[in-house]
């Protein structure tokens, strides 16, 4: 091998959102990356077959999506932590992968720069997909940047959830952020909070290897290890048998998908723009965060109280932070890149506290400023 | 009660085994265990892996880590395996299905990349799990549970295709074979690289009743037997003569540098 690189670019970057994912995930300890290229994830890949075998990683360029994420199970399992990055199409055909380590509780970052149909336009409307492709009944920790900064804020806090949890959890980007430059300041490592998932802490013989409370993930022993488990997509019991049960069946996925709902206060993050005295709010996540800002901004200026409520975690829904805003504010305005799919979760959660309403665009494009401002306008005459 | 030698590699919770009466998996999962012993493989160091189906099970009843439980996508699994850990041994024990139909793209790759690992491919000509469905390796005329009036399409040769694709082990045996099976696997842990073994096995509950007409075991290995001819036979035989035959025997055994990653500097 070559120079031996820094895993940490700690310092001031100009950098592209999508190498900024990269930094992010080779800062939080992934050591195996595996990808199938699509646009406009490409520079992500590009970027991990150079950095990751100087910084003493994989890169793994599978023969398609299915084989990527798979990948990533075996590598996991094996004790790396793992990242794949694809783009809608792609994440299509990833979400069986998904699923199994769902059932079997693999930690694994997985990215999905959204793409239009094809083509390389702005959108949201993978949305639901990140929520509900896989088969199977599950919870998903979706989380949602909206600049490069955040894309590696996100990625590496991405990693800490899987680890956590033991299970996959998504990074939504979107071509707008992804193959955009912007200021990106990387800390210093010993100011990086990385997480490690829990390693048993008794002998083979008296581990059950899904056997935890039911708010958590068992820990998680990497085969060589000597804990001989069966790791399998079918229900099974705490010592990881195939039991084809009720009770076992119901115990299993109450304690998967409880591992993810219990645990809300840690998982769910939103950040408040002009909400303590807003009479109007607008909801948006990821890149359309920023025009809503914006808008809200400009809308200050002309005396119109509005705010917005930015969801850096998507799924699970912040169902609290939109219930107490609900219940502050008189309209919410859900502003969103597609024909209008999140904003059922919003009118869900807060429809019977205030009025609701929606600022949709689905053309390729993201909304300008003054799109949301007229919107707002209209809103308060 | 004196034990059977195997019984100590076996997990005993996931006992009994769910394989029908007759059934080629469970021999296969003989010829390996038996395999392994006279090597004295690393249990603690070994992975093995299946896929969906009957012969995706032998792992299960394996006391090793293993995984298990979605079609077709051993090879991948195999593969973040391999290499993060280099140094675990990895077996995926395939159906025909998990190997040749759904998993048959990954598999040419694995092939291709020389990745270090053994592929025991159980083939019972058949879909067995899901009630005998015609496969890729279904026999071209044979009445299966979708071809109810005879298959129309060409069969894989699976050994032609690994050997092909790149693989630096190749060899094919029967259940009618057990010692050849058996020293075929001893020969793939041996070797550094892509083996593939593939076993022609009986499924007497399926197969045998829908194809052959017949649910005894011994009559569809006998069929077994009357279809096979050795690699110095067929070598002597015109490919009229080999078309409906399975032709048994070591077909590549080479060296070649194994997988470590697309981006090696």
């Amino acid at each position: 091998m070559s120079k031996i690189e820094k895993k940490i670019m700690s310092g001031t970057h100009f950098m592209l959102g999508n190498h900024a994912i990269v930094e992010g995930a080779l800062a939080a300890g992934c050591d195996f990356f595996a990808g199938y290229p699509i646009t406009p994830a490409n520079e992500i890949s590009q970027h991990m077959s150079q950095r990751m075998p100087k910084t003493g990683g994989i890169f793994f360029q599978g023969e398609d999506e299915l084989c990527s994420v798979y990948a990533l199970s075996g590598a996991a399992l094996s004790g790396a932590k793992a990242m794949t990055a694809t783009a809608s199409a792609g994440f299509n055909y990833m979400q069986e992968g998904i699923g199994y380590a769902v059932a079997s509780e693999i930690p694994m970052v997985i990215v999905n720069v959204m793409r239009c149909r094809g083509e390389n336009y702005a959108t949201q409307s993978d949305v639901m997909q990140l929520r509900w492709g896989a088969s199977g009944d599950h919870e998903h920790i979706v989380l949602a940047p909206s600049s490069v900064q955040e894309l590696f804020d996100f990625t590496v806090r991405a990693f800490n959830l899987s680890e956590k949890y033991r299970t996959p959890v998504i990074v939504m980007s979107e071509t707008t952020i992804s193959l955009m430059r912007e200021k990106l300041v990387i800390p210093e490592a010993d100011k990086l909070e990385i997480v490690n998932r829990k390693k048993p802490d008794v002998p083979p013989e008296a581990f059950l290897p899904f056997q935890a409370p039911e708010d958590q993930a068992p820990p998680l022993p990497s085969f060589g290890d000597g804990y001989r488990i069966l790791h399998s997509l079918n229900p099974h019991d705490e010592k990881g048998g195939i039991a084809w049960d009720p009770d076992v069946f119901e115990t299993l996925y109450h304690r998967i998908t409880n591992k993810i709902r219990a645990n809300y206060d840690d998982i769910v993050r939103v950040d408040d723009f002009f909400l303590d005295d807003a009479d109007i709010a607008l909801v948006a996540y990821g890149s359309e965060t920023r025009p809503a800002r914006a808008a809200v901004a400009m809308a200050r200026g002309k005396g119109i109280k509005a705010g917005v409520l930015k969801l850096d975690t998507i799924w699970p829904v912040p169902e609290k932070h939109l219930e107490n805003l609900a219940k502050k504010v008189g309209k919410i305005l859900t502003v969103e890149m597609n024909i209008g799919k999140y904003a059922n979760e919003i009118d869900r959660v807060c429809g019977r506290y205030c009025e609701i309403g929606r600022i949709l665009k689905n053309r390729g494009e993201i909304h300008t400023t003054k799109e949301i401002l007229s919107v707002i306008e209209e809103a308060v005459k | 009660m004196k034990k059977h030698p195997l019984w100590k590699y076996l997990r005993k919770n996931a006992l009994p085994h769910f394989f029908c009466p007759g059934c080629g998996a469970a021999q296969v999962l003989n010829f390996f265990l038996k395999a392994a012993d006279e090597t004295q493989l690393d249990f603690d160091n070994f992975v093995g892996i299946g896929g969906v189906g009957c012969a995706a099970r032998i792992p299960v009843y394996i006391n090793a880590e293993s995984l298990h439980g979605v079609h077709g996508r051993t090879i991948p699994w195999a593969t973040g395996i391999k290499l993060h850990k280099p140094e675990l041994k990895v077996v995926i024990f395939a159906g025909d299905g998990d190997a040749s139909a759904i998993g048959a793209g990954h598999l040419i790759h694995a092939c291709r990349r020389n990745l270090d690992a053994v592929m025991i491919v159980v083939n019972n000509l058949t879909f067995g799990m899901t009630g005998g469905q015609m496969a890729p390796t279904t026999p071209k005329n044979m009445k299966s549970a979708t071809t109810p009036y005879g298959n129309v399409e060409d069969p894989f040769d699976i050994c032609k295709l690994a050997e092909t694709a790149g693989a630096t082990y190749v060899a094919r045996w029967t259940t009618a074979k057990p010692k050849n099976a058996k020293n075929a696997i001893k020969e793939a842990l041996a070797h550094k690289g892509f083996s593939l073994v593939e076993i022609i096995t009986q499924c007497p509950t399926h197969f045998g009743r829908r194809a052959l007409s017949t649910g005894s075991a011994v009559q569809c290995l006998e069929w077994i037997k009357d279809s096979s001819v050795t690699l110095k036979k067929a070598e002597t035989m015109d490919p009229e003569e080999l078309e409906s035959k399975f032709v048994l025997g070591t077909f590549v055994k080479k060296e070649r540098p194994v997988f470590r990653g697309s981006s090696v500097c």
